[in-house]
């Protein structure tokens, strides 16, 4: 199963080590990451694999969410055929 | 991978557009919990509901979680309970109450099916239960009820007009310390739906398997903002708009759909095509129709612009689902719906205009609130209209009226939440008692030589 990570906020040192920190620490492995500065917004979006996730899919998704917060930014995460249905034919 | 503005899209419409799955309904038969014995028939319901919907709002937890989508709703419909009270003695309400006590038992929000389906007259058990319909409904909270009362085949029962003008008044009143809120968990139905999975209407028909995941979705804000986008296009790029805004927001209620299905082992339905608004900022079906270019809802343009929302919305979301069912249109429920109740609080929607608008939309006069003096017969005559124009146009009609008991014209009807709040709306007060005592039943309209 693969999941979605949409970071979106101020830009700020670390984002992406902080974030994929703990993708590794649970095991999922990042499998693709997008990332653009729209003057000084951040917008990253990461593809995970997480059918070899040591922590279950509500947990991963809570820390992700909880260490966004800490840096003052959204992070949603979501089961990628959301996004294959709504925008595939 | 999706790309980044597909993805953040997404994100947008749910976090600031409001977009929402409105609910996931599960129907269940119940014909096989029928019984002489209204005790026995009871405990049966009671174990099979229990024992079928056992998971049904922890599934629709984890799809929330799982895809981030919030669904607001979890509900159930059943088999209409004139069915079961046709062959039990006893009254209908213990069936209720039963109903109530699986609500709480499950934890879904609303149970739909305290029904009775006598567009062509009354069967054993119609009669008795929708005279027990105000009582019903003021013993429990969770529990819905609707009547269908005429279809374009059978035409319009008249002598359950009568009736049910007299008990909607009955069920204001018996909830009078309530809001009034007895009167706005029933509707009477003309041309009703077997697998309409929103409240207060639903019912499992009896064309429906065993049990069923039916899903209705919403997103008036979505469509609103796509179209704000748009300041100066045509009525044609617009409708185009529609359509593929209503086309993304079905395929979620599509995968929903199939994702509780499959976790919960029941057969997936329909998905409902819905725009259904709430009273929320931003989540309003007015507010589309002022966003192409009225200044209120309700002035001159209104239908049209409705006529085409509606169709384009259905456009849209037919090729996004396997499936399409229920009710399927836009929804215009004038208490849940902020632009719907500024427009009728400045004397812009009245209740004929409001008639109009549901020849072309896809139910009908919903959480209307009417002063608390209004006659039965004037109650009756309203649904007489109303089902009139089902009736001759083939569609589903429906009148969800709210008689505010000591309230007068101008004033406020509060009820909170999704419900909203209903300005209580001028209503033409001329008699029609004669016509509605009269009875009897009007003959099915002709199918050819439409004019």
């Amino acid at each position: 199963m693969k999941a979605v990570v949409a970071v979106i906020g101020k830009d700020t040192v670390g984002i992406l080590a902080k974030i994929s920190a703990i993708c590794a620490d649970c095991n999922a492995n990042v499998m693709d990451v997008t990332q653009t500065i729209m003057q000084d917004m951040f917008a990253m979006t990461m593809l995970i694999d997480i059918s070899g996730c040591t922590s279950d899919y509500g947990t991963l998704a809570e820390r992700l969410k909880k260490s966004g917060e800490e840096m003052n930014l959204q992070v949603h995460v979501m089961h990628e055929d959301i996004f294959n249905s709504m925008h595939r034919i | 991978m999706v790309s980044t503005n597909d993805i953040l899209e997404t994100i947008k419409m749910i976090q600031e557009e409001n977009l929402d799955i409105r609910t996931i309904t599960m129907g269940i038969s119940l014909l096989d919990c029928i019984d002489s014995d209204i005790d026995a028939a009871c405990g049966k319901i009671y174990e099979k509901m229990m024992r079928v919907a056992e998971n049904h709002v922890k599934t629709g937890e984890e799809i929330e979680k799982r895809y981030g989508i919030p669904i607001i709703n979890k509900r159930i419909s059943v088999t209409p309970i004139a069915m079961l009270a046709a062959s039990a003695k006893g009254s209908p309400v213990k069936f209720a109450r039963v109903l109530q006590k699986v609500a709480e038992g499950t934890g879904v929000n609303y149970i739909g099916g305290y029904s009775a389906l006598v567009h062509k007259g009354f069967a054993a058990g119609d009669r008795e239960l929708i005279e027990s319909i105000p009582e019903a409904l003021s013993e429990t909270s969770n529990v819905c009820s609707s009547v269908n009362i005429g279809s374009t085949r059978a035409g319009i029962n008249m002598d359950a007009v009568r009736l049910m003008g007299e008990i909607i008044l009955k069920s204001a009143k018996a909830t009078e310390n309530d809001h009034c809120f007895g009167a706005a968990k029933i509707v009477v139905f003309c041309n009703a739906v077997e697998d309409n999975p929103f409240m207060a209407g639903a019912f499992h028909g009896i064309g429906e398997p065993d049990t069923v995941i039916n899903v209705g979705v919403s997103g008036p804000g979505v469509v609103r903002a796509a179209l704000a986008k748009m300041p100066d296009a045509d009525i044609s790029e617009i409708a185009e708009t529609i359509k593929k805004t209503a086309f993304k927001i079905t395929r979620m209620g599509q995968l929903v759909g199939t994702e509780a299905s499959k976790a919960l082992g029941v057969p997936f339905g329909i998905v409902d095509l819905s725009l259904a608004p709430t009273p929320a900022v931003g989540d309003s079906v007015a507010h589309i129709l002022e966003e192409m270019g009225l200044e209120r809802c309700g002035a001159y343009g209104t239908t049209a612009a409705l006529a085409l929302l509606n169709d384009a919305v259905k456009k849209g979301g037919v090729m996004a689902s396997s499936q399409v069912g229920g009710l399927s249109g836009a929804f215009i429920p004038v208490s849940e719906d902020a632009g719907m109740i500024e427009a009728a609080s400045c004397g812009a929607l009245g209740l004929e205009k409001l008639e109009a608008m549901t020849a072309v939309c896809s139910v009908g006069l919903d959480m209307v609130v009417v002063p608390g003096d209004t006659s039965p017969a004037v109650i009756s005559g309203l649904i007489a209209d109303e089902a009139a124009i089902g009736m001759v146009n083939s569609k589903t009609t429906a009148v969800r009226v709210i008689p505010a008991i000591g309230m007068k014209e101008g004033e406020t009807l509060e009820f909170g939440g999704l419900f909203g709040s209903g300005p209580v709306m001028k209503i033409n007060g001329f008699d029609c008692s004669k016509f509605i005592s009269r009875g009897g039943r009007i003959p099915a309209p002709l199918q050819s030589l439409k004019n």
